[in-house]
């Protein structure tokens, strides 16, 4: 598929013909002050080693590469590795971000910061982070979403947050996204907008790529020390993109890696009962090319430009755009995308718990599903992977009513 | 360059009147098929006639980021009528049988991107569309959609802001024709008490990179507004406060009764209000 944009820009933040910056004037001026910061951040030595120390000591890296012994016989096919982001402070990756944005808000002097918030995985972690660096926090999320992760709407307030509900749209994780843009064009002048994923205008994309990086740089150093070779294959979910790129980035350079991201299939394939934005292959409909909340990239529509409402059983994936590196990525064929339906995570969630007495959050069982709908596919000594973005605990409710 | 093209335009012919008479333009915002197409109509000519001197008809849109609570709900009502940028279109073409009022399309980039550039501008000029303003769209971004437009003859109008630096002013002013509209506040969309305190120091900052008229927009609903914004502005933008007339009618001819009135007494304040003129250096 191409571009309809008509010549590809010069612009910063792009990524082929995907990326930009799409947003009402107001941000533009804070847009670039957050990239001057974080341009500045990446060779400021002190920030740096806050930021690891943080990473390290604050959240618990390095996470383990765990190799799955139980969950790989039980399968049959290739070697399984696990990428133990489930076991960072918070229970997600989602905090390598919230750190490095929470100290670029105070490096710029931001006093309070806004969050939105699907699964709550990333409003935990910035709260968090505002908590330890002493910054207001503000979270939207929607009311949807706070019936179905009401433990992380209960952690939020622990730590001192403030939990907006929000009723408009869906009531999900873009219309979170549309009311922290509405507060964030409203109160720029003392707040930075702690955007949680690979989403949104530039800086964002890829800035949020770069703190979460460090997931693949250990997992390529973990793997060849364990098995003295690279993986052939990496898995991640993909709702907005992040754990996914996180883990994908340092590998690019390694053609004979082949990456594989796991979207949510819903329910079905019709408009409105996914989140699936790259999988057309597997007649998911909707998915065009267009602007939505600050970049250009794959958006679920209809045919006049409305962005599509999604269904996911799990509210991380719940999201009709992708991040603009992945449609760049899909569209070069160096990443490949696919889609699970609801239920098919829902039974990887009982596998992986069972197997190897890990309860994973319902994103990332997204990825173990497609693995397992991949088996035949693998020759013996494949060596895969996995990202383990999250823990289950969050989703108790939803796999208790299964039991 | 532009300032030929634009020159010609309903929008600038407009503007040069106001400006010889010394007079306040009143720009007025509406959300297109709410509560439906038929009653945009009617609204759009009663406003003309009240004297509306631009009319924005809003090109609804399921994520408004831009906006306040008041124009989201009249975006969800007009979608939930049917209401699509191709309906709008044919709107504008209605319009045109009985009213030459200047006309901007105001909408966000998707919907026109998802038309096609190209046949967005062809359908919207031969509709008799004047101009254009994309909320989510920057200079930075709009190279392909400026040459597009201004190839049919349609003013782009483009949006300063408070953050904006004078050297963006400068750029974003040199993208725009027909008109330069300035956010008033940082925020979204919707009707306040009070104007901000740092309203003329940003208005003094856009006059001295520009020589388009300046309409101010977002937070303005009350004639004392528009007397306040008499010296210092060539227009004043009222959206939210016509749209919540729209909300609260009980009947498509109350509502058209009420937005009569509301923009009788803005013009009546714009033209008792100061005079540029008499304040400008």
């Amino acid at each position: 598929m191409s571009s309809i944009l008509q010549s590809s820009t010069t612009a910063p933040g792009r990524f082929g013909p995907y990326g930009g910056r799409y947003v009402p004037e107001t941000l533009m001026v804070p847009l670039f002050e957050l990239e001057r910061a974080y341009e500045a951040a990446k060779s400021d030595a002190s920030f740096q080693s806050r930021f690891h120390d943080l990473l390290k000591n604050f959240a618990g890296r390095p996470t383990p590469l765990q190799f799955a012994s139980r969950l790989t016989e039980k399968l049959g096919g290739p070697r399984i590795y696990l990428k133990r982001e489930d076991l960072l402070h918070t229970g997600a990756h989602k905090i390598n971000n919230a750190i490095g944005q929470g100290l670029l808000a105070v490096k710029m002097g931001k006093p309070r910061i806004v969050a939105e918030t699907g699964a709550g995985q990333h409003g935990v972690a910035s709260a968090t982070v505002a908590a330890h660096l002493g910054l207001e926090c503000v979270v939207y999320m929607g009311t949807e979403d706070m019936a179905r992760q009401a433990l992380n709407v209960a952690r939020m307030r622990m730590v001192g947050t403030q939990v907006i509900g929000v009723e408009s749209g869906s009531r999900t994780l873009k219309d979170a996204i549309n009311e922290a843009m509405r507060d964030w064009v409203t109160n720029v002048r003392n707040t930075h907008y702690l955007l949680g994923s690979v989403l949104g205008a530039h800086p964002y994309p890829t800035m949020v790529r770069d703190f979460q990086a460090v997931i693949g740089r250990e997992a390529r150093e973990q793997i060849l020390a364990a098995e003295k070779r690279l993986p052939t294959h990496l898995f991640a979910c993909v709702g907005g993109g992040s754990n996914s790129i996180g883990l994908f980035h340092q590998f690019l350079g390694d053609a004979s890696v082949k990456m594989i991201g796991i979207e949510a299939g819903g329910r079905g394939a019709g408009l409105g009962e996914h989140a699936a934005r790259l999988a057309a292959r597997q007649g998911f409909s909707g998915a065009r090319p267009g602007v939505l909340q600050g970049t250009y990239t794959y958006v679920l529509q209809n045919e006049d430009g409305q962005i599509a409402t999604t269904h996911s059983i799990s509210a991380g994936l719940d999201y009709p755009a992708i991040g603009p590196e992945h449609a760049w990525l899909a569209d070069q064929r160096r990443a490949e995308y696919s889609a699970v339906s609801d239920q098919a995570a829902l039974d990887a969630a009982r596998l992986l718990s069972r197997t190897e007495g890990i309860i994973p959050a319902l994103e990332s069982a997204h990825a173990i599903a497609g693995l397992v709908e991949r088996l035949p596919q693998f020759k013996k000594d494949d060596l895969v992977i996995l990202n383990l973005s999250g823990r289950g605990d969050k989703d108790m409710d939803t796999y208790s009513r299964l039991l | 360059m532009s300032v030929a093209a634009s020159n010609s335009t309903r929008i600038s012919k407009r503007f040069a009147e106001l400006r010889a008479s010394a007079e306040l333009g009143i720009v007025t915002y509406i959300t297109a098929g709410d509560p439906s197409l038929d009653a945009t109509l009617r609204f759009v000519l009663t406003l003309a006639e009240a004297g509306a001197d631009v009319i924005e008809l809003g090109v609804p849109f399921s994520d408004p980021l831009a906006d306040g609570p008041t124009i989201q709900r009249a975006s969800e009502r007009a979608l939930k009528s049917g209401a699509t940028l191709a309906g709008v279109l044919d709107l504008v073409r209605r319009i045109r049988k009985s009213s030459q009022v200047p006309l901007v399309l105001f909408s966000y980039y998707n919907p026109i991107l998802q038309m096609g550039l190209e046949k967005f501008a062809s359908a919207a000029a031969s509709a008799g569309a004047d101009g254009v303003l994309a909320t989510d769209l920057t200079p930075e971004e709009s190279e392909d959609y400026r040459r597009i437009m201004r190839l049919h003859n349609l003013d782009t109008i483009f949006l300063g802001a408070p953050t904006s630096t004078d050297e963006r002013l400068a750029k974003i002013a040199g993208c725009s024709s027909g008109f330069l509209y300035l956010i008033s506040r940082t925020g979204v969309t919707g009707a306040k008490d009070s104007l901000p305190d740092d309203l003329p120091a940003l208005l003094r900052r856009a006059r001295s990179v520009t020589v388009l008229p300046i309409a101010v927009g977002f937070g303005i609903s009350l004639p004392g507004h528009v007397s306040v914004l008499g010296g210092l502005a060539d227009a004043a933008v009222v959206g939210s406060a016509l749209v919540s007339e729209i909300e609260k009618a009980k009947s498509v001819d109350a509502a058209a009764t009420a937005l009569a009135e509301r923009v009788r007494s803005l013009k009546e304040a714009a033209r008792h209000g100061l005079s540029r003129r008499e304040v400008a250096p």
